[in-house]
């Protein structure tokens, strides 16, 4: 567990043994790789001796068409890019036009953004417990109920945004639109149903023990491994490591909310699930008193224009607490309406690059729960 | 003891099964398309543009500036311009679209359009229901199909028409202000000359010297506000 | 008002005696006993395919109001707008997968991949002339063997799973051909030993005998199910575990595990052939459901003596159909156990306690003169109870509950 792979690889696969091996490719088609992605897996029975992702099947061009089309155009682009969770993405990327052109941005935009993002770690969450299960062979049980829990935000998102997925709802200096009339209490009782849905959850799943059985001592890492791979998000925080990015950067106003964070010990996948249980309550500590001391005010920085955005040439990195880790964007501006250089650093694809660590010694059916519980989104990992 | 999660857990989903038969939460499917769940009003599929008279073309508010086709993100609309001119909604005389197409297997909906437009006359429609079986062309919507009534715009997202309504209406007032102001600034001139010749016949000829009090040519009618 | 009910109970016997009557007229002596086997055989040929495919309706059904949403409910009779809230559903799929294109890869071994399906059929539809089904109405009653046949048929079942997985020539199908073996294999002997539980107490290998030794009435109202002693309660849910693995039910469906291998030993079939596999493996399903029905729920018996008006064949379907919805339950509810986590709870945990449980029948056998019956249920429950809790415990110090700690 503490090397890194490529210096153990020899040891494990052995001098001589390649023709017993079983070399199996799973996917691209496949019921639970999450998307159109590929493990070659090499078994020696049903121990894996090598595993290799192999991923690209859902590149878009995403960097390159940011750097022909303006930073307004762009906006819509990073809605797909974890099409779960679109309003972070869209966060991330105006915060860090925002650092590149100086805007400040109202207090009620903050609590939007505030109030969004935290639903939208809520329904990921949610899903990605509906998924594990699913891959654990729970046949669609507690994912029909996510999904039924899930489609009430929706609701909100919906009547808020326009769209349920595809929001493009961050603007640079605010949000595009202000909230609905009866959005903030359609809020507050979505918010105040959750919990007794999550303790619901919570019964049919965390003391089964064919879940504890197949979840428990699968897919370890450790915690100097995860830091030395750059892992963040809820798996950094399964291993046992204190970093999240809404308490280090203190980003937007979390500050003013005080909340604690779940630090698991084994590093396992049991770790990971109980971590983001843990993290959705939480979030509803937060959601609540924010949904009450949202302010009156404008939506927008009013210095803010929507076209001819010419930042001054310079660069910037902007990020969040994704649900998945941390979502980064990296813009250099030299002046003209388009950035220069756009690059967004994927939360999944560098969660995705210690899977192999992860799953060595193990059995394939280990690997797919493995896979599960690192939650990666292929739009994300390939853009 | 072993086997009480997993009782708990059967437990749980008996619940919901008995639950599915009386407890409306507990069944949540909509049978598309006997029911239909109702649109959110802000809700946004597909654009549309919005014409004021009975007619749709002569009455569509779009002046083809372009704007919204060069923001548009996957660069889906495309317009012409017509060679001649005819009057908007104040009275101006603006150019309007000869062609103007969006293919929507290429739109992502992502509003943009509606956000830069300056006249109010691109909006997002509802609609979604759009499919066709037409490969090659059955997708790009013209603006025939495109124009939409304001009457059909007030009708599915109230709060958007009554604001866009607002803006025209406060555009139009403003621009008969403005008329009001400049016919009076003239008129106010124009009695002033008036006045300056009868002073002028009164005192006598007198020479005109070459810097006259002429009164200049009158400019050209308030250029159009934009 | 009886003689009806006994009219009812008795039409299938009655019908083949008349039948049987008649053409003893008309057909040649050697052909007799061979429509009277034809004769049994057409009532299980009938009612357990149509119970499959209603089956597979309510499954889909059922699964779907416990995931919160409607299954199907479109497909009525075909060619009309008649609904029948998706009750034809099978008709559809049986349609389906009769037209559709019968794909061989072409490296497979032509041979063992067509006889595959049939070598799991054929056995599987000869344990259902063992069990009685009712009052006299047991297709084949075997009075040393009945119960040595069912299992001898069981085991052949797994013979065919190694053969399509190996016919196939593909990684995926071998794989899941080797952990079905495997699977079986392990859960024959906590299978074999539940019943053996039942054999020792009843003294006969006949099934109609076993069913035979639970018809003394206790308390004036109550018949002896085996299910009514302590034995028999944990023997039962033993015998019920062991099934569901034998059937490759979840929790024990990781042959077919869909969302790991694909459909496991029987990915390279397509249209008839895997619905035949389909239709096989329901077949054991029920089987398994009617053996465990006539070893511990008393066959045909009603529960109650004043419920003995109702036909005996509807007991033994009413509480198959009951078992079915069990097992659908589960179904909806389980993730799935690991290849090595099945074995480890077939051998480590279902093989003891069948042990014990033999071990506890006796005991209870030999003191039905000596000791009370209160004396004999307590102490039947703490034989019993007390192990389980051990083994339990023995699974429960690998995982368990766990606390998290949270940073500031």
């Amino acid at each position: 567990m503490g090397k890194p792979t490529f210096q153990r690889k020899a040891e494990v696969i052995g001098v001589g043994r390649e023709g017993e091996l079983l070399e199996v490719a799973m996917g691209p088609q496949h019921p639970s790789t999450h998307g159109v992605f590929r493990m070659d897996v090499v078994l020696d029975g049903e121990t894996i001796v090598k595993l290799k992702p192999v991923f690209g099947y859902l590149h878009r061009n995403h960097e390159k068409i940011a750097e022909n089309t303006s930073y307004l155009a762009s906006m819509p682009y990073t809605d797909r890019l974890d099409y779960f969770c679109s309003l972070t993405n869209n966060w991330a990327y105006a915060l860090s036009v925002e650092k590149l052109a100086g805007l400040q941005v109202p207090e009620r935009a903050e609590y939007i953004r505030l109030i969004t993002a935290e639903l939208t770690r809520l329904l990921n969450h949610t899903c990605l417990a509906g998924f594990l299960l699913q891959d654990m062979g729970a046949l669609g049980t507690p994912l029909m109920y996510a999904f039924r829990e899930r489609e009430k935000i929706l609701d909100l998102i919906e009547s808020l945004t326009g769209a349920r997925m595809m929001c493009n709802y961050m603007r640079f200096g605010g949000c595009r639109c202000d909230l609905p009339p009866g959005w903030v209490d359609a809020a507050k009782k979505v918010v105040a149903e959750y919990s007794k849905f999550l303790d619901e959850f919570e019964t049919l799943l965390s003391g089964n023990e064919i879940l504890m059985a197949r979840t428990q001592g699968v897919g370890k890492l450790s915690a100097e491994l995860a830091v030395s791979a750059g892992v963040t998000g809820p798996m950094l925080r399964a291993s046992g490591v204190d970093y999240d990015l809404r308490k280090v950067d203190a980003y937007g106003i979390y500050a003013r909310y005080p909340f604690r964070i779940p630090l698991g010990t084994h590093g396992d996948v049991y770790d990971r699930y109980m971590v983001r249980m843990l993290e959705m309550r939480e979030s509803l500590k937060i959601l609540e008193p924010a949904l009450k001391d949202i302010p009156e005010g404008p939506v927008v920085d009013p210095k803010a224009k929507l076209r001819g955005f010419r930042p001054k040439p310079g660069e910037a990195y902007g990020r969040i607490e994704g649900p998945k880790g941390e979502l980064g964007f990296y813009l250099i501006s030299d002046g003209s309406p388009n950035p220069y250089r756009y690059r967004v650093r994927p939360p999944s694809l560098i969660n995705l690059t210690v899977l192999e660590d992860m799953c060595l010694g193990q059995t394939v059916a280990d690997a797919i729960v493995s896979l599960g519980s690192v939650d990666i989104v292929l739009g994300e990992v390939d853009r | 003891m072993l086997g009480t999660g997993i009782l708990k857990g059967m437990v749980e989903t008996a619940k919901n099964f008995a639950g599915s038969y009386h407890d409306p939460e507990r069944l949540t499917t909509v049978e598309y398309p006997e029911q239909r769940i109702a649109p959110k009003e802000n809700a946004r599929q597909f654009p549309m543009l919005i014409h004021d008279t009975e007619d749709p073309m002569k009455g569509l508010r779009c002046v083809a500036c372009q704007i919204c086709e060069k923001e548009c993100p996957p660069q889906c609309i495309y317009i012409v311009k017509s060679k001649d001119k005819r009057a908007d909604y104040k009275g101006q005389m603006q150019f309007y679209p000869a062609t103007f197409d969006i293919d929507i297997s290429v739109c992502m909906s992502c509003q943009i359009c509606v956000e830069v437009c300056p006249f109010e006359s691109i909006k997002m429609d509802t609609e979604f229901e759009l499919s066709n079986t037409d490969r090659f062309g059955g997708l790009l919507i013209h603006k025939e199909q495109l124009a939409k009534s304001n009457e059909h715009y007030r009708k599915i997202h109230p709060a958007d028409a009554a604001a866009s309504d607002a803006v025209l209406a406060a555009e139009v007032a403003k621009a008969q202000a403005k008329a009001k102001a400049d016919a009076e600034a003239k008129a106010a001139k124009a009695a002033a000359e008036a006045k300056a010749k009868a002073d002028a016949a009164v005192a006598g000829p007198v020479p005109a010297p070459a810097t006259s009090t002429a009164p200049q040519p009158t400019s050209p009618p308030a250029a159009p506000a934009a | 008002m009886a003689e009806v009910f006994q009219a009812i109970d008795q039409f299938p016997v009655t019908l083949k005696t008349w039948l049987l009557g008649h053409a003893a007229g008309v057909m040649p002596e050697w052909a007799l006993p061979l429509l009277s086997a034809a004769l049994s055989i057409t009532p299980i040929l009938a009612v357990f395919p149509l119970l499959f495919a209603l089956t597979t309706v309510i499954e889909r059904k059922g699964l779907g109001r416990i995931q919160n949403r409607r299954g199907p409910n479109r497909v009525g009779i075909p060619l009309t707008n008649i609904r029948l809230a998706g009750f034809g559903q099978f008709i559809a799929d049986g349609i389906k997968s009769l037209t559709k294109e019968d794909i061989v890869p072409r490296s497979a071994d032509k041979v063992v991949h067509f006889l595959a399906p049939i070598a799991l059929l054929i056995p599987v539809l000869l344990t259902y002339s063992v069990l009685p089904f009712g009052r006299n109405m047991v297709p084949l009653d075997l009075p040393q063997t009945g119960l040595l046949f069912f299992f001898a048929l069981g085991a052949s079942t797994e013979l065919s799973v190694f053969m399509a997985g190996w016919s196939s020539r593909n990684k995926y199908s071998l794989l899941g051909a080797m952990r079905a073996i495997a699977q079986m294999v392990s859960y024959e002997i906590p299978l074999i030993l539940s019943a053996l539980t039942v054999v020792m107490i009843a003294g006969t290998l006949s099934l109609s005998g076993i069913v035979e030794s639970q018809a003394e009435v206790r308390f004036g109202f109550l018949h002896s199910w085996h299910l009514f002693t302590p034995w028999g309660l944990v023997g039962f849910f033993l015998f019920l575990t062991a099934a569901a693995a034998e059937a490759n039910r979840t929790p024990f469906d990781l042959p077919e595990a869909e969302s790991e291998i694909i459909a496991g030993y029987f990915t390279e079939y397509s249209g008839f052939k895997f619905a035949i596999f389909f239709l096989a493996e329901y077949l054991g399903l029920f089987a398994m459901c009617g053996l465990g029905i006539t070893l511990f729920l008393g066959g045909w018996l009603p529960p109650f003596k004043f419920l003995g008006f109702i036909p005996s064949w509807c007991w033994f379907l009413g509480k198959l159909v009951a078992l079915i919805l069990l097992f659908i339950w589960l179904r909806g509810t389980l993730p799935r156990l690991r290849t090595d986590q099945l074995m480890g709870f077939a051998w480590k945990f279902l093989l003891p306690m069948t042990l014990i449980n033999l071990f506890v029948a006796g005991l209870w056998h030999l003191s039905v003169t000596s000791v009370p019956m209160t004396v004999r249920w307590i102490g039947g429950f703490a034989l019993l109870a007390i192990p389980y809790w051990l083994l339990g415990r023995g699974f429960e110090a690998q995982v368990g509950k766990r606390e998290y700690r949270f940073a500031n």
